[in-house]
């Protein structure tokens, strides 16, 4: 039950864009188009599920053990930062394809606060290696969600005929809080499955 | 150098002009105050890796160089982010996971990568200083904003400094999320009118100056 709920709260109550404000630079920075918004959430997914694996262990095989946790920023930045470049370079060598699709974006989740978020809010948490890796996972996939459907909402914006103080950066806003009002719909849901 | 500082608070403020660090942006800024703190913590970091960053850059082979900046910007997140909890545990509650996050602001390691690795240190200084305390006044503003319309007053350090009176109801939706972005929304619309208004106007402007200068050829 507590597994799901992390699942659940994680992509749907507490959307890592739209409730927690994390990752939101390439949320509004590579939404322009689906298709790389697409290929950035894939990206995403899969970093910050590993992350969450390899930080959990840093954390409580190597941290912890040493009585080392006031290095945890600057621990936790320079795994993310070295398994960024160690996934870019596995890609390239075992499947280009996918490094095709994926290459460009990969480089720029190292500074995505979405990743190191995911991995301190585990920690804050006092999460298991499962729900850790979980938490990880549905943070990513609630993230995708959110920066697909934005894409979605940005593709027809494109097209609108907008007042021209509004054009661009406000619009995006504007429609952000908009969504977030929606997924504000979700906060109900979960009281009804889980809190019962 | 006074240009480099200028520079940050007005032409490329990084939250209205550049549109970067959102996360702290909104996040934080349901308070006035909350803002300011956040917008401290900046300006300390800022312009101490931009200092450090700008006495290193020449020995630092630059094909490792975003590794070591990120060093050296975590360092001082986590002398800001122990002080914070030792010194204001109550504030540190409230900002909770956006000080470690610091670290991976993009204002930070884009300041580092595109000012203080190339320019001489006093003006990396001067740089740092002007780019934080944009940040903070920008968080200050949109923390202002929701904070007067959520709560209808805004408390600064226990002081009410500005209140909506008695027949304001506070709309609670300007403190939770939905808030922020429009908030912010609005406020990058608002920039953009002004910008807009100025711009046809010094057109205006002109077109006025020449019409007036060919009137008088035309009496001459």
């Amino acid at each position: 039950m507590k597994l799901a709920a992390i699942l659940i709260g994680g992509i749907l109550v507490n959307n890592f864009v739209l409730a927690r404000f994390l990752g939101l630079c390439p949320f509004f920075g590579v939404s322009r188009q689906v298709e790389t918004a697409l290929g950035m959430s894939m990206a995403v997914v899969f970093v910050m599920t590993l992350a969450s694996f390899i930080t959990w262990l840093v954390q409580n095989l190597v941290l912890v053990p040493l009585h080392l946790e006031y290095l945890q920023t600057a621990a936790f930045i320079l795994v993310i930062a070295a398994l960024v470049q160690f996934v870019e370079t596995v890609l390239r060598k075992t499947a280009p394809n996918l490094y095709t699709a994926l290459g460009i974006y990969l480089p720029l989740i190292t500074t995505n606060c979405a990743v190191l978020g995911v991995a301190l809010l585990s920690v804050q948490q006092r999460y298991g290696l499962v729900e850790a890796v979980l938490n990880g996972m549905a943070g990513g996939v609630g993230w995708s969600l959110a920066i697909l459907l934005f894409a979605g909402i940005r593709e027809r914006l494109a097209l609108s005929d907008i007042p021209p103080a509004m054009r661009g950066w406000p619009i995006a806003f504007i429609s952000a809080s908009l969504m977030a009002i929606a997924f504000f719909g979700f906060q109900g849901l979960f009281k009804e499955f889980f809190l019962r | 150098m006074l240009r480099d500082f200028w520079n940050g608070i007005l032409r490329e403020n990084p939250v209205f002009g550049l549109v970067l660090g959102l996360c702290p942006t909104l996040a934080v800024t349901t308070a006035m105050e909350n803002g300011l703190w956040m917008g401290l913590a900046v300006i300390f970091v800022l312009t101490c890796s931009n200092a450090l960053i700008s006495l290193l850059a020449p020995v630092i082979p630059s094909r490792v160089r975003i590794p070591c900046f990120i060093v050296v910007i975590a360092t001082f997140v986590t002398l800001v982010d122990m002080t914070m909890h030792a010194f204001i545990p109550a504030m540190y509650q409230i900002l909770g996971i956006f000080i470690p996050l610091i670290v991976v602001n993009c204002i930070i390691l884009g300041r580092a990568e595109a000012f203080a690795s190339r320019k001489p240190f006093l003006n990396s200084v001067a740089d740092g200083l002007g780019m934080g305390v944009g940040f903070t006044g920008a968080l200050m503003l949109i923390g202002g904003i929701r904070e007067l319309l959520g709560t209808g007053a805004i408390t600064m350090f226990g002081h009410r400094i500005l209140a909506l009176g008695e027949g304001y109801p506070p709309a609670l939706s300007f403190i939770l999320p939905p808030g922020a972005f429009l908030t912010m929304g609005l406020i990058l619309g608002a920039f953009n009118a002004l910008g807009n208004y100025r711009a046809s106007r010094a057109r205006s402007r002109r077109h006025a100056f020449r019409g007036g200068q060919a009137g008088r050829s035309r009496d001459s």
